[in-house]
């Protein structure tokens, strides 16, 4: 995926999300910016498949050496997938965030957040403005 | 002298059937052990500890020891953690076997001397404080803090009021919004000006009646007095909100102005660091807090009283009956050795000593700071209190230098100094935070300042390879903790 | 003062250089409104023999070991402390340090930590251990939190009468502001009967906290427990006395999750209850809810080994108020101090003490229930520690009288157990001699 197709979340936090077999998957990730902001990473705690979430709500974190980050699920309903690799391979974030370094696919309930999230150009200015 | 080729770990040095330790033989009429327990409880084998002679131990842990910069051997310039000499009287008073040998559920009366001890400790701390009511029980700093947060939820639940929320500054020590949230609070944090003080306009926008307590470091970790803390604790009260002191700053206010006049209702000292308990390589210490007495009934049990009988004796006992306490924040009476130690220096110094002891970590922290700002940043101004904060981000575009404050820390360990407390707080970017303490010369402030003077003038790579001089030098951190090993195991 | 080193001269040129004429000059932040006008009310400062005169004074007013012999435990207890751990634990580089946050000057605190965290785990059988907490009952508050944590179930903790009231007390103290609720199984064996702890496990139990030998001295039931605890998805956590564990079985060997303890006997004296060492040890996979500093290996740059503080996203200085933990220090002293009575002690030396403590204990309690007035008030298998029931129900007559005869002889159960108001708890630890425990039996009154 390239990020030009995704949006974008202020927490750093990508979504694209897919129709499938009448419901709206959402796959969701973090944005390159926010992983090399973060420098290092050495653990990421994911949901569980079957977590209920609301919009906004944590779905898991990553963690730095001296930081944690928190991640918000950018829409509301039940996480079906996993990427269970990652925890043990934390430089897939790095090497390919949009493809690879997916972190959850979500069965959207709730939707009303994707109202709030930009386009890439519209995060990048984010970014700029936060460096 | 220091034999630094010689740290293997205990476990690599155990040799089968090395002991060091040799017990008495059973004097009394022994019985199989397998009589006396149940076999399901019996381990077959004992703990797989090392087996090591006495002199394979002294000679390891001394060689170890030799391996920390500390007060006694190196300036210590720690902020926020008051790293003072530690009087070696203190120590020889502190170990008497009428203090190490006294059982915590002895009977009062045959404790007499300690409780003593204690009482005038509490009243000392009394007066210092200015807020009448203490408790001694709590094991440190940030344990004072839960527990006097923990007096407040009662308070306010058994005045019947809901009060969920509790004010941080964002200078504020991590400690404070994890203890708010331990007692049950959720947290807000108020911002500070550019002159490192709260600012009010934030904290009115945010201050409610939902607010209990305004939690407030004054000095705060920039080093600089509030002189606005009356005025926000007239404004927290006008809510009906408390105001909490963190006391980790007290070594510059002793017998200057005391929390209990400027507004406070609840604080906590640290006489590891204010009254010079040794920091022993992180802990113990002690954390007792002192309250307003409507605060007092809720603190926790038990408490030191005194009853003066007829014949003018006084009798000192230890007070359980206080039925609106919140109870118990750990086992026993508290850190007792460290509260001794804490009423020696008290005692040795006196009204006359403690207010020096204030003065003088002002003068020195000024002096140092006079010295410094010519050749780094001190963002908050020229003066301060017993700290200072200093910034190092210049460096970052003079020398192309990503964490400059960290450079700086570990070169200062090459020229013989402890580095100062870097990365806090948090508003100051690449800080220094600079904290001498009372108990140094002229002298070693002015080797310091030359010492971060040179370092500042040396090249990037200087920097960023130091230090040159130690047994090691920058551990990988993410190594340590992306894959954890957090013990030795035979096979590893 | 003994402690300043600045004369008037020198004074008076650092307020030159300042650009100030007094210290005054230098408080001009603090508004005269809140300056306290006159000095502290204060005792006059002393000088260090005067104080050592007072302090040996006061000392002596206490009744101490070398004038009674001491029988009282109930999680404090006086064995012995071979001399190394003082020579090693006074040294200035260790005890005049701080907290390790540059490693590279503290890999003697560092490295001792990592051996503690080690030696906990090889005592207890557990996977891993932090580098110390405050004390017994903050350490098992502690391991509440983390199971609250771990089993995402806030709202309810199960525990037994026989654990130590109070640590008990600082649950509750904890519970309260956290709207979950302790639930304490009644004891009256002096032990858990493993029925009544299946009639209030459900699904709603963050973790079983069991005390093993208990605060009355007894053995769990252990066996099957753990077990239990797993298949109602709680936690079990168990608070263990170190020394005994020279014989019995390892908390890591029962199915343990959470280990916790105080640490006071490995070389710590009693001092009136603190500080001591809270011990904490749990299973690999809670590491990062395990509060507290931990010190972990790594390389440096040149591929030297060391050690540093790791893990530290867990602590309170970056999760500010989503750290599940405030404490933000450990007892580093007390550790080291603990890792230097458990290296002299070796395996066999902790076997040998705690069989002692084992035999001695149980010929305490022949001896005092060989005098009518005496009997043992539970069956349970004991360690170090028991309950004497009084037939005349006159405790504190019973112990006063001991205590004249020399003796501190126990520890009145009345106060925290109605029910055994005719009870005290009797500790006999490996410095208890034969002559000793006859003259506690002896002076105890008839």
């Amino acid at each position: 995926m390239k990020p030009e197709d995704l949006l974008f979340a202020e927490t750093h936090e990508w979504v694209h999300v897919v129709d499938q077999d009448g419901s709206k998957i959402a796959t969701v990730g973090i944005s390159a910016f926010a992983i090399e902001q973060l420098t290092d990473l050495v653990y990421m705690e994911l949901p569980a498949v079957g977590t209920i979430l609301a919009t906004g709500q944590e779905l898991g974190e990553v963690e730095s050496v001296k930081a944690v980050s928190p991640l918000y699920s950018p829409v509301g309903g039940e996480v079906i997938d996993v990427n269970t690799a990652l925890p043990d391979h934390l430089e897939t974030l790095g090497e390919s965030p949009y493809e690879a370094g997916w972190i959850a696919k979500i069965r959207i309930t709730d939707e009303s957040g994707l109202s709030k999230l930009m386009d890439y150009a519209a995060y990048q200015q984010q970014c700029a403005a936060e460096s | 002298m220091s034999n630094t080729h010689a740290a293997p770990l205990l476990f690599e040095l155990s040799k089968p059937g090395r002991r060091s330790s040799q017990l008495p033989r059973c004097d009394v009429p022994q019985i199989a052990l397998d009589q006396l327990l149940p076999a399901e409880a019996l381990a077959d084998v004992p703990p797989p500890l090392p087996e090591l002679a006495e002199p394979d131990i002294v000679r390891h842990f001394t060689n170890l020891s030799t391996m920390n910069m500390s007060v006694d051997t190196h300036f210590y310039p720690l902020g926020s953690c008051t790293m003072k000499y530690n009087p070696k009287r203190n120590e020889r008073l502190a170990s008497l076997p009428g203090w190490l040998d006294i059982h915590p559920y002895q009977p009062d009366p045959t404790i007499q001397g300690l409780l003593r001890l204690l009482y005038d400790l509490q009243a000392d701390l009394a007066e210092i404080s200015g807020l009448p009511e203490v408790t001694l029980q709590p094991a440190a700093g940030a344990h004072g803090e839960l527990t006097a947060l923990m007096v407040a939820a009662e308070y306010f639940r058994d005045l019947g009021q809901q009060r969920g929320k509790v004010l941080t500054p964002d200078t504020a020590h991590g400690t404070n919004p994890a203890s708010a949230r331990m007692a049950g609070f959720e947290t807000l944090t108020v911002r500070s000006t550019a002159t490192g003080c709260v600012d009010m306009d934030d904290l009115r926008s945010k201050l409610d009646d939902q607010t209990a307590v305004f939690m407030i470091t004054n000095p705060n970790t920039l080093g600089l007095f509030d002189s606005q803390v009356q005025e926000i604790a007239d404004l927290v009260h006008h809510q009906g909100g408390l105001i909490y002191l963190d006391g980790a700053n007290m070594n510059a206010i002793l017998g200057i102005t005391r929390p209990g006049d400027f507004g406070a209702d609840m604080m906590h000292f640290n006489p590891h660091k204010t009254f010079s308990g040794p920091h022993g390589g992180g802990g113990p210490g002690a954390g007792p807090i002192c309250v307003t007495a409507e605060l007092g009934p809720y603190l926790p049990v038990p408490i030191v009283k005194k009853q003066t009988e007829d014949t003018g004796a006084d009798i000192f006992s230890l007070d359980y009956d206080r039925p609106k306490s919140i109870g118990r924040v750990r086992s026993f009476f508290g850190n007792v050795g460290v509260l001794i130690r804490a009423y020696c220096y008290i005692r040795t110094h006196g009204a006359s000593g403690l207010l020096a002891v204030s003065q003088n970590a002002i003068l020195n922290a000024n002096y140092l700071l006079g010295r410094i700002k010519h050749f780094l940043a001190v963002p908050h101004g020229d003066r301060c209190m017993h700290e200072f904060v200093a910034s190092a981000e210049a460096l970052k575009h003079d020398k192309g230098l990503k964490q400059p404050a960290m450079d700086i820390a570990k070169r200062l360990i090459d020229l013989g100094f402890h580095p100062p407390t870097v990365y806090f707080p948090l508003t100051v970017h690449d800080a220094l935070m600079i904290e001498p303490t009372e108990t140094e010369s002229k002298e070693t402030l002015d080797a310091f300042a030359e010492a971060l003077f040179h370092v500042t003038g040396e090249s990037a790579e200087m920097l960023r390879e130091a230090p040159h001089t130690t047994v090691i030098s920058r551990p990988n951190e993410v190594l340590a903790a992306r894959h954890p090993t957090l013990k030795w195991s035979p096979d590893a | 003062m003994p402690y300043f080193l600045n004369n008037q001269e020198d004074q008076q040129a650092m307020l030159a250089a300042i650009g100030a004429t007094s210290i005054d000059d230098l408080l001009e932040s603090i508004p005269d409104s809140m300056r306290l006008k006159r000095p502290l009310d204060m005792r006059p400062p002393m000088s260090e023999l005067e104080l050592t005169q007072h302090m040996e004074q006061l000392a002596q007013r206490n009744a101490q070991g070398t004038k009674h012999r001491c029988f009282l435990g109930g999680g404090s207890y006086d064995h012995f402390i071979p001399s190394v751990v003082d020579a090693i634990a006074t040294r200035a580089e260790f005890y005049t340090s701080y907290t390790p946050y540059q490693p590279e000057v503290s890999q003697g605190n560092l490295q001792a930590m990592f051996e503690y965290q080690t030696l906990i785990c090889q005592l207890t059988g557990m996977d891993v251990s932090n580098a110390s907490l405050y004390d017994g009952g903050s350490a098992t508050i502690e391991a509440v939190l983390l199971s609250m944590s771990v089993t995402r179930r806030h709202r309810k903790v199960i525990t037994t009468t026989s654990l130590h009231p109070e640590y008990r007390q600082v649950i509750q103290t904890y519970l309260a502001n956290l709207d979950a609720e302790l639930v304490t199984i009644p004891t009256a064996g002096g032990r858990l009967e493993p029925s009544a702890l299946s009639a209030e496990l459900d699904d709603q139990v963050a973790c079983v906290l069991i005390q093993h030998p208990n605060f009355f001295g007894n053995l769990e039931p252990v066996d099957g427990i753990a077990e239990q605890v797993h298949q109602a998805g709680a936690l079990l956590v168990s608070v263990f006395d170190p020394i005994s564990l020279g014989i019995l079985r390892r908390p890591g060997d029962l199915g343990v999750d959470v280990a916790v303890a105080e640490g006071q006997s490995l070389g710590n004296p009693m001092q009136f209850g603190g500080p001591y060492l809270g011990i904490m040890a749990c299973r690999e996979r809670f590491v990062r809810r395990l509060p507290g500093r931990i010190a972990g290996q790594t390389v440096d740059r040149r591929g030297r080994r060391c050690w540093v503080l790791t893990l530290q996203t867990r602590e309170q200085h970056i999760r500010r108020d989503k750290a599940t933990s405030n404490i933000c220090t450990n007892q580093g002293l007390f550790a080291l101090r603990a890792a230097i009575y458990l290296s002299w002690m070796g395996p066999h030396g902790l076997q040998e003490t705690a069989t002692l403590c084992t035999q001695k204990a149980h010929y305490a309690a022949q001896r005092i229930t060989e005098r009518d007035r005496y009997n043992l008030k539970f069956a349970a298998p004991m360690f170090k520690e028991f309950v004497i029931q009084d037939k005349q129900g006159q405790v504190e007559q019973a112990l006063k009288k001991a205590h004249a005869g020399g003796c501190l002889a126990g520890i009145a159960l009345g106060r925290w157990y109605p029910e055994l108001k005719d009870c005290f708890l009797v500790a006999v630890t490996e410095k208890r001699t034969l002559e000793e425990i006859d003259q506690l039996a002896d002076c105890l009154p008839d």
